[in-house]
């Protein structure tokens, strides 16, 4: 075996950290640049409306690409086969829904948050609490998520295995990305995403092109190579490897599926991105830009997927330190040694860096724009101060997410992703679809949706098996695993839907035809939005 | 001012001069709004060129969508039901289940590919026309 994985790090330590160390002093360096004085609560926001289409849609593939869908999903397919080709295929269909239901009218009727789509034909003060609630549970969830993974990269790039040692990374990573989201505001942020996203793409594509060289470019031969290096053979390629031995895990399977493609399009720093950009038009070119780009990488995802098992196989990943996560890793090492290695793992840092900042900007102009300035302020609060208190909250945010991301070290950070999703798609895809296509929705149907969707999700996955009850459960002595599915999504969405249309039908009719009249003229002709374009363009 | 007070404005007052329609329409007339205050939304929303819109936007969008669903759920519950024909192989060792979800990948370029054709000949031209008629064009 060309790898040895009992001699602790993977690749030499020296290479791997000096590529990567580059690469941040490379995006500190432009966060610096671009930062603007962030004079307007927009600069800061929504870099003033000013990114083109095309640079926000490779934003948003730097958004979306995070450490679960690069790593874990090359992971998945590497161990699970065919099971984990699914998350590539729900990863990418949901872009659709994205295109065509959400981003043009998000980008037409809001600015800066998803509480000013909801709430605007509504009550305003308890529908944007609602938001705000939605909004920094689902980003909190997330957060946790990356933050965790970085631990676990850690281990596996420097051979670090203390909690201790993994700890002061996941706070190192904490205070690199609090850098960018301070200075930088959502310019600075935008940029780390597209340097991100484009060596990402550059690298993965490289490799794949590569791996099936390797083969001739004979994609059967690859699957077979790899179906040799698994232990379960055959059925790498079948339907089943992780799901479908019972007809729970079928069930199971289906509720992650749906999770996955409702719940990315409504994902509060996804949907934020939208307001980025000058129109709708720009919004929609964003969307076919991500969908192109998502194509290529999960069709190379695939490929190194497969490939990993062909080349380094299954054991050698599952048995790597970390674990499915490192099939990437261990591949890009087997191909260019030390040095691809450390361009590969310097990428899927800056991933997790970037994808917490874009998380944290999410949460804190939630709280900053919906809670601060409407709530407390009743939109009378000047610019100045609520940037004050989004760079406080940023600051609380991300504090807050390095320790829940030191306290979540060693979770697999593809399932806690699953679970933001399904948060994502059960509380808030009901209560913007009904907002944006139902004239009767009022705010006793859009506050049941979103709090039924969110506690429902929230309370069956605490009773899951996912917490308790399993030897891979968070807490694996405990045992109150009454709901019998890892992912909730399939009975919290209908239910979200549910709640909100009866609570439409229940509660007092409060909806404004004027206001509904200008939300849907806006939403779909952008008349009456036309803040975006009175900013100069670069 | 802030963005929510001037949400919460009401539609023009009566009597007051329309603005220039499609067909009267000088350069000056592509300026941003001189008043974002003055459009009469539910006017805008009863015009048959918004009601067009309207019908167009969602007679592509929602079948569109349902039907992109239903395929993707096809797929999901032949993957967890139907394993013997996804794992029937098609050429080499590559099976249903793969060429399947290859094929995921194929509609979903098409559907954006036809989507945008569909908007940019079928809706832009109706939202450029109200928005002319609105002042805001651009």
């Amino acid at each position: 075996m060309a790898i040895n994985f009992a001699a602790g790090a993977v690749g030499d330590p020296t290479t791997t950290v000096s590529v990567f160390v580059a690469f941040v002093l490379l995006t500190l360096f432009v966060v610096y640049r671009v930062s603007t004085r962030n004079a307007t609560a927009s600069d800061y926001y929504v870099a003033g409306g000013n990114i083109t289409g095309a640079q926000n849609g490779v934003a948003l593939a730097g958004d979306w690409l995070s450490a679960a869908s690069f790593l874990g999903v090359a992971g998945a397919i590497a161990v699970h086969g065919y099971d984990g080709f699914l998350y590539s295929v729900g990863f990418l269909v949901a872009w659709l829904i994205e295109l065509m239901l959400i981003a043009e009218l998000v980008r037409n009727t809001g600015r800066f948050t998803m509480g000013d789509v909801i709430g605007y034909r509504m009550r305003q003060r308890p529908v944007r609490a609602a938001a705000a609630n939605t909004t920094l549970v689902i980003s909190f969830f997330y957060m946790v998520a990356q933050m965790a993974s970085a631990g676990g990269l850690v281990a596996l790039l420097l051979d670090v295995q203390s909690k201790f040692g993994q700890s002061l990374v996941v706070v190192a990573v904490g205070l690199i990305m609090i850098f960018y989201v301070l200075v930088g505001g959502m310019k600075g942020t935008t940029w780390v995403q597209i340097i991100k996203a484009t060596l990402l793409l550059i690298c993965v594509s490289l490799m794949a092109v590569f791996l099936i060289g390797r083969f001739s470019y004979d994609f059967s031969a690859l699957l077979e190579q790899a179906t040799n290096n698994s232990p379960i053979g055959q059925a790498l390629l079948e339907p089943g490897a992780q799901y479908g031995q019972t007809s729970l895990s079928r069930i199971d399977f289906i509720s992650l599926a749906m999770a996955i493609v409702l719940g990315i399009s409504c994902l509060p720093h996804i949907m934020m991105r939208f307001y980025t950009v000058p129109s709708a038009r720009e919004a929609r070119r964003s969307v076919v830009w991500i969908t192109w780009t998502m194509i290529v990488f999960y069709l190379a995802t695939m490929l190194l997927g497969f490939g990993a098992t062909a080349l380094v196989g299954s054991e050698a990943i599952t048995n790597a330190p970390g674990g499915e996560n490192s099939a990437a890793l261990l591949l890009a090492y087997r191909i260019g040694g030390s040095p691809l290695l450390g361009v590969v793992a310097a990428i899927a840092f800056a991933t997790i860096l970037a994808v917490v900042a874009g998380l944290t900007l999410t949460a804190s102009a939630s709280f900053a724009h919906d809670v601060y300035a409407n709530i407390i302020k009743r939109g009378e609060a000047d610019t100045g101060s609520e940037i004050r208190v989004a760079r406080i909250t940023a600051l609380i945010v991300g504090v807050l997410s390095t320790v829940g991301g030191i306290a979540a070290i060693g979770q697999n950070a593809a399932f806690m992703v699953s679970l933001a999703l399904a948060l994502a798609a059960s509380a808030n895809l009901p209560t913007m679809l009904y907002s944006l296509f139902w004239r009767r929705f009022n705010t006793t149907g859009t506050l049941w949706s979103m709090y039924a969707g969110l506690v429902s999700c929230i309370v069956l996955i605490a009773f899951s098996p996912a917490v308790s009850g399993r030897p891979s459960a968070m807490f694996p002595s405990a045992d109150f695993d009454v709901f019998p599915l890892t992912n909730p999504g399939i009975v919290s969405i209908p239910l979200g839907f549910l709640a909100g249309f009866i609570g439409t039908l229940v509660g007092k009719k409060d909806q404004d035809p004027v206001k509904q009249a200008e939300m849907e003229v806006r939403s779909l002709t952008g008349i009456g939005s036309g803040l975006a374009m009175e900013a100069p363009r670069r | 001012m802030t963005r929510t007070s001037e949400n919460r404005s009401r539609g023009r007052l009566e009597g007051q001069p329309p603005e220039p329609r499609f067909g009267n329409i000088s350069k000056h007339s592509l300026r941003r709004p001189t008043n974002p205050n003055g459009t009469d939304f539910v006017a805008i929303q009863e015009s048959d060129d918004f009601v067009a819109l309207r019908r167009r936007f969602r007679w592509f969008v929602f079948p569109v969508t349902l039907l992109v669903l239903a395929w993707y759920f096809t797929y999901v519950a032949l993957g967890a039901y139907a394993e013997d024909f996804m794992s029937r192989p098609v050429f080499g060792v590559v099976n249903m289940g793969i060429v399947l979800g290859l094929l995921q990948f194929v509609t979903t370029a098409i559907v954006t590919v036809v989507y945008g054709r569909y908007v940019r000949k079928r809706i832009d031209p109706l939202v450029d026309r109200l928005r002319e008629q609105e002042g805001t064009g651009r």
